[in-house]
């Protein structure tokens, strides 16, 4: 037993569900060593600081209604067994939806969000929340109320953000598979620090009915996982129309490539941009593992196609501008009247508002609620937030016809790997410029993966870097077919981080 | 810190329903002012030809039948709420009433 639950901590979530139907551990047995290990992984100077809530009782009821469908010869679903981490910004029963946030500290949501709600009719088994950058605004995970979250890679380094603790939790080998949201690139940067795959699918792609809003026309529910064929598994499942969020798209499912004979890199055309390859602050050992992954795609079949993409440079501020715009609307709701916290219940109406949100939010919520305030504000909309939105238009111009040209657009993920903590907390701008390389696929609405592609030297041991790649809206089985067929010709999947266990917790 | 600064931020503050303290206005103020500066480029584009993008999703009026079903139960809401009065939310007394005049 103890070796066949091993085997599935090592694998990823198709080895897992494999080995659960093959009989090596019923799922109950599975669940009782994952929730052993979350607890452990939050004891000694190693702790991660990645879970912010545990299901227990939840995770073992639905473990043993798996095995007993199992036994009555219900047919399995493509995620059988499989245990989820879910980001604090997804509803949940059973689980706390804080959003790292003091306001929502311990809110548990009344209702089940629609993603997730589907992982569970397939057979997923949530077992607990990770910890974020409040809200979704950060990309180091130390915007949290909570705590920062700690790289399994280097301990002194950010995981990235703000799906900080799902892809440390992954990262960590903890569970094989965590659901977060992707708005800037709060998916796609921490798997690349993080040395695991996640992906952001095309805008509407997954309903966002229960993700807790940040900024509207941008987020995406969007998987972690340990491999590109996990992420394509997992989008079969989330992916379709939802009636309780009109956003949502009226296509077909993705459904997974079926056999991998069929799959080529043959002729497809790579698309590399120097606005994305060659920018200001891009690490020149990042570019370098970028390219020799482009230099590997084309040894595999790909054809490397040079396009252009100038108002990449535009991008930062552009997302800025309309998230923070987006925040501020959103997080309005937030008053102390309906959920969460409430300060000043003795002074009048609209001071107690205002005393909920000083106390409530954390700084940087504060800055974009500002920031979006601002943009919004009468003498300013017009030069800020309606001008942000036609460079928005204009970026997604130059993307439509960089695509004319190529079949994916290949970038690194983030500009450098995992930064030190603490390094960029009293810099806002250089948090904010770590984005420049995800926000383009988000304001244009693509699907976006990142994939390892490598390692570079940090002081503490090896940092990986994420290469991303980008396809057209609704061709989000071709970034992922890229991405997977990249990953299977190089070696990088089956590296682990040094972090382990704090070993051995006496019984 | 300039004084029109600091007061923009604090008028902003009253707009986005936020009571900053001193300290944090001042350090707000001072990132809110290079940000803006940062992303004044923004502006100078010449983009005035193209229509804004809201969003990547620009289907309007999608519908669903107009069938009656049972929305959430007021309880499991009210549950959550920090101040319930009978059925409903209770908040601090917006309207004054004669008694409160005396």
């Amino acid at each position: 037993m103890a070796e066949a639950l091993a085997e599935l901590f090592a694998g990823d979530a198709n080895a897992w569900r494999a080995a659960l139907l093959a009989g090596r551990a019923t799922v109950r047995a599975a669940v009782d060593a994952v929730l052993a290990r979350l607890e452990r992984c939050e004891r000694g100077p190693g702790a991660l600081n990645a879970v912010l809530a545990v299901d227990a009782a939840g995770a073992r009821r639905r473990a043993d209604a798996l095995d007993a469908d199992r036994a009555a010869g219900r047919v399995p679903g493509p995620l059988f067994g499989v245990p989820v981490a879910l980001k604090a910004n997804l509803c949940a029963e059973g689980l706390p939806t804080s959003c790292g946030s003091r306001l929502l500290a311990d809110w548990c949501a009344p209702y089940t969000a629609t993603a997730v709600q589907r992982l569970v009719d397939a057979g997923a088994v949530p077992v607990a929340t990770g910890n974020m950058d409040e809200f979704g605004m950060g990309s180091s995970g130390e915007n949290s109320a909570f705590g920062p979250t700690r790289n399994p890679w280097d301990p002194g380094r950010t995981p990235g953000g703000s799906s900080s603790g799902p892809a440390a939790l992954v990262a960590a080998g903890l569970v094989p598979l965590a659901l977060g949201s992707d708005t800037g690139g709060s998916v796609r940067q921490p798997a690349a620090f993080c040395g695991i795959a996640g992906f952001k699918p095309t805008y509407g792609r997954v309903s966002r009915h229960g993700l807790v809003a940040y900024g509207s026309s941008l987020d995406q529910v969007a998987p972690l996982a340990r491999s590109v064929r996990d992420l394509e598994l997992c989008l079969s499942v989330l992916s379709g129309a939802d009636e309780r969020d009109a956003t949502t798209l009226p296509e077909p499912p993705v459904v997974p490539e079926l056999a991998d004979e069929h799959m080529t890199l043959d002729g497809v055309r790579v698309g590399v941009c120097p606005e994305l390859l060659e920018g200001e602050g891009l690490d020149p050992a990042v570019r370098a593992r970028v390219e020799a992954a482009v230099d590997r795609l084309v040894e595999l079949g790909a054809r490397r196609v040079a396009v252009r993409l100038p108002s990449a440079a535009h991008a930062v501020a552009t997302y800025y501008v309309v998230a923070a715009a987006e925040a501020s609307s959103n997080l309005a709701r937030f008053d102390g009247v309906r959920y969460g916290r409430r300060e000043g219940g003795e002074r009048s109406l609209q001071e107690m508002i205002a005393a909920t949100r000083e106390a409530g939010f954390g700084e940087e919520v504060k800055r974009r609620i500002l920031l979006g305030t601002y943009v919004l504000s009468r003498g300013h909309a017009e030069a800020w937030y309606v001008q942000a939105l036609r460079v928005r238009r204009r970026l997604r111009d130059e993307l439509d016809a960089a695509f004319e040209q190529c079949d994916v657009l290949v970038a690194p993920t983030a500009p450098t790997p995992a930064f030190a903590l603490g390094e960029h907390v009293r810099d806002p701008l250089a948090m904010y410029r770590a984005d420049a390389l995800t926000v383009p696929a988000s304001l244009a609405g693509v699907p976006a993966l990142s994939v390892p592609c490598g390692f570079v030297d940090g002081p503490a041991g090896p940092l990986p870097v994420g290469m991303q790649v980008l396809a057209p809206a609704l061709a989000d089985a071709r970034a992922l077919r890229v991405g997977r067929l990249y990953e299977e010709a190089s070696p990088w999947r089956d590296r682990r981080p040094p972090w382990a266990l704090p070993d051995e917790v006496p019984a | 810190m300039a004084q029109d600064e600091r007061e923009q931020v604090e008028r902003v503050a009253r707009l986005a329903r936020l009571e900053l303290e001193p300290g944090e206005v001042e350090r707000l103020a001072g990132s809110f002012e290079r940000i803006l500066e940062a992303f004044a480029g923004l502006r100078e584009l010449d983009v005035g030809g193209l229509a804004p993008m809201t969003g990547p999703c620009e289907r309007t009026d999608v519908l669903r039948a107009d069938e009656p079903r049972p929305g959430l139960p007021p309880d499991e809401l009210l549950r959550r709420a920090p101040e319930r009065v009978d059925g409903f939310f209770g908040v601090p007394k917006t309207v004054r009433g004669a008694e409160d005049d005396g």
